[in-house]
């Protein structure tokens, strides 16, 4: 039993950590709210040249070949700078998604992905809308129970604006010319663990934009008079904050534990990543709400920094399964009557 | 990361199993705050030592197993799955042990730990006082220091197991000039001593599980002192520390309420079913007692590897209080008209000790550190909010 990362992990984290503090500011982000695509291929060439997003890529095709555990610290830094990049959607739904598929599709793109010079964005019927589409070069839809392949030229777009203006949503209508890539229970397993992969991702993010809203209004209230002293240093400011610490702090482990599951391909993954996915999620809301208040006026602006993390998290909380969605899933395990629950059945 | 139990590690676990399967009481002891009750846990502890399961994490020279923090929880897991009897001596085994273990003298330990760890002599707590709650350092107690002997005068308050336990450790004011947290020291003293009056204090459940102790000029060795003199702060917070930390609350306890709330929400899903709240919270506190587990999974194996508890295990007390207080309402709204019943009313059928539960989850968020104050030194120490 060890369950910590290791020294590898956690110093690939902090240079993942500074270059994205340092690069990815939210002056940054604000200009790329400017732009059409809001997204900046600057940006995507420094991330593979750092070799990320070839992460999961096997190395034989040009990636570093290391797993869903390896990025997961990573991801939760993604979420603690708000990156519009598709880094996690890539590493871990498209990258590890191809993999699965393998042949020559595989073959074909995975190279790309490390190198930069392509990205591939997948859309899951359970998310509705498809993020990033607009940027792919290869598609990867999923249609009832087949999996289509379709390059840009082979689909229709319609841009559906979010609160976040950093979220970029479009419907996918598939045109001719797009390839049924799999399909039956081949492609149901396939969609299951992309599935599964997002939902993860998605968790990873929320605890690192949790951290950064607490950061803010730890920074806001301390710097913030009124009654000639720091609002940062009532009670009631306290305790709001400290609520979020709390329920963060108990949202990491599991969201660690759900990454181990799905790198190691445990039986538990989609009961583990349904749990992370629930409290990562409880804990960044509780974040944004409290934040917001912490703030006072200010929080109800687009001049400060908060809304750029908050409105992340609210939508993220709806996508790759809301609450619902992961609530049944645990309700379908626990409440069976053959469950192994308690003491000593966490691991098992 | 390795998400699996060793073989050495399982090979524990069966150990403990066997063992417990063979030894623990069939039927439920009585209340350890009833008289027959103490003495039936205090011969448990004689049980638990004589198997050398008593405190399986102090070292093999003072009758325990020297396990790690992984075959303590697998241990503690083993210990609640079989409904084992709580421990008596509580106090003693996992807050003054360790603190003796790290600021007694050689003398102290051998004349103090064996007794502990047989149920021998079993441990009260004398922190508080009528006006030192939450502000600890505004005790007054005082211990006057003539010869080798100090004469202690003043009172002690919500004194857990007081009533019966032979021994109390508290800190006492040793300087009378001195203000707050300092000239405070710790001292150990019998609770037979004369001068010494224990009035026992009802509990919600009617029973006396909390204490007053008044001290009349009672004379206690020098050599009850635990660390130098004045010192009594800076040992207390490590007590304290023990007392929040990963040993008194274990993830087992959660774990097993959680699994017989998912029972109780099954076997009466008709009913339960018609406030939709019920099954909701019966799911997040699932989920929260298996984040709690995994948490402390994470936070142990840190430990092993020689890392440090930080200011964010403050927020393990908030975390499992308020968790502990949501499954036992949450029972109580399932149980409906019966949630008030005593357990040995004529119709108390099927409400198991979830009322005892309850009127316990009570005090979690008060004992050991308000969860108010939690919340500040989480504020303050883990986010450095300003003060």
């Amino acid at each position: 039993m060890d369950f910590t990362f290791s020294e590898d992990q956690l110093l690939f984290q902090e240079s993942v950590r500074d270059f994205l503090v340092n690069e990815v500011t939210t002056e940054r982000i604000r200009a790329s709210w400017e732009s059409d695509s809001g997204r900046e291929d600057a940006l995507w060439n420094q991330l593979a040249e750092l070799g990320l997003t070839g992460m999961t890529v096997p190395e034989v095709h040009g990636g570093l070949g290391m797993t869903e555990l390896d990025f997961v610290l990573l991801a939760q830094e993604c979420g603690y700078v708000g990156l519009p990049e598709p880094l996690v959607h890539t590493v871990m739904v498209a990258v590890p998604l191809l993999n699965d598929m393998g042949g020559e599709l595989a073959a074909q793109w995975l190279p790309k992905v490390a190198s930069g010079e392509a990205k591939v964005i997948v859309g899951l019927e359970q998310n509705v809308f498809v993020e990033d589409a607009h940027v792919a070069d290869l598609l990867l839809i999923q249609q009832g129970a087949k999996l289509y392949a379709a390059t840009p030229d082979q689909v229709n777009l319609r841009h559906n604006e979010s609160v976040d203006p950093s979220r970029k949503l479009f419907t996918v209508e598939l045109l001719t010319g797009a390839t049924v890539v799999a399909s039956g229970e081949q492609a149901a397993t396939l969609i299951a663990s992309a599935f599964n992969r997002g939902a993860l991702g998605c968790a990873a993010q929320v605890l690192g934009l949790a951290q950064r809203m607490i950061d803010l209004s730890v920074q806001y209230t301390s710097e913030r008079q009124q009654f000639g002293k720091p609002i940062g240093s009532f009670q009631a400011v306290k305790h709001h904050m400290a609520n979020v610490a709390v329920r963060l702090e108990y949202a990491k482990a599991p969201t660690h534990r759900a990454a181990y599951a799905v790198a190691m391909g445990q039986n538990v993954a989609a009961h583990a990543v349904s749990h992370a996915k629930l409290v990562a999620c409880e804990a960044a809301n509780l974040a944004a709400k409290n934040s917001v208040q912490v703030h006072g006026a200010m929080g109800y602006t687009w001049e400060v920094d908060l809304h750029i993390f908050m409105k992340k998290a609210w939508a993220l909380a709806n996508t790759w399964g809301d609450a619902g969605f992961h609530k049944r899933r645990i309700g379908e395990r626990i409440f069976a009557t053959d469950a192994v629950l308690g003491a000593g059945a966490t691991f098992v | 990361m390795d998400l699996a139990f060793t073989e050495q590690q399982q090979a524990f676990r069966e150990e403990v199993r066997s063992w417990l399967a063979a030894n623990v009481p069939p039927e439920p002891l009585h209340s350890f705050d009833t008289e027959e009750g103490f003495t039936q846990h205090r011969a448990w502890e004689a049980t638990l030592n004589k198997g050398r399961w008593g405190m399986v994490t102090w070292p093999q020279v003072l009758g325990g197993r020297g396990c790690d923090l992984i075959e303590w929880l697998i241990f503690e897991e083993e210990y609640y799955k079989i409904r084992a009897p709580l421990r008596v001596n509580q106090n003693g085994i996992f807050l003054l042990g360790p603190t003796l273990m790290e600021y007694g003298t050689e003398e102290q330990k051998a004349r103090i730990l064996p007794k502990m760890a047989n149920g021998e002599e079993v441990w009260a707590q004398a922190w508080s006082e009528p006006n030192a709650g939450s502000d600890m350092a505004a005790i007054r107690t005082t211990a006057t220091l003539e010869g080798d002997k100090y004469i202690i005068n003043g009172q002690k308050t919500w004194s857990t197991r007081a009533v019966w336990a032979d021994w109390c450790f508290g800190m006492f004011r040793t300087d009378p000039e001195s203000e707050r947290h300092r000239g405070l020291t710790f001292i150990l003293v019998p609770l037979n001593s004369p001068g010494i009056t224990v009035r026992p204090i009802p509990q919600l459940d009617g029973l006396p599980g909390f204490a007053e102790i008044f001290f009349d000029n009672v004379e206690v060795g020098v050599e009850n002192r635990l660390g130098d003199e004045g010192a009594g702060w800076s040992v207390a917070m490590a007590t304290a520390g023990f007392e929040r930390g990963l040993m008194l609350r274990s993830p087992a306890r959660f774990q097993e309420t959680a699994r017989r709330l998912v029972e109780l929400y099954s076997a009466n899903r008709a009913s339960a079913d018609c406030d939709p709240a019920v099954k909701d919270a019966v799911l997040g506190a699932y989920l929260d007692a298996e984040s709690y587990c995994l948490a402390t999974y994470q936070t142990a194996c840190r430990l092993n590897k020689g890392g440090k508890i930080g200011a964010e295990s403050s927020t393990n007390k908030i975390f499992w209080s308020e968790l502990d207080q949501n499954m036992h309402a949450t029972a109580m709204s399932i149980l409906g008209a019966r949630a008030e019943l005593l357990p040995h009313a004529p119709d108390a059928h099927g409400v198991g000790t979830w009322l005892d539960g309850w009127l316990f989850s009570q005090s979690g968020p008060i004992y050991a550190g308000t969860n108010e104050v939690q919340r500040n030194i989480i504020a303050e120490r883990m986010l450095g909010m300003p003060r």
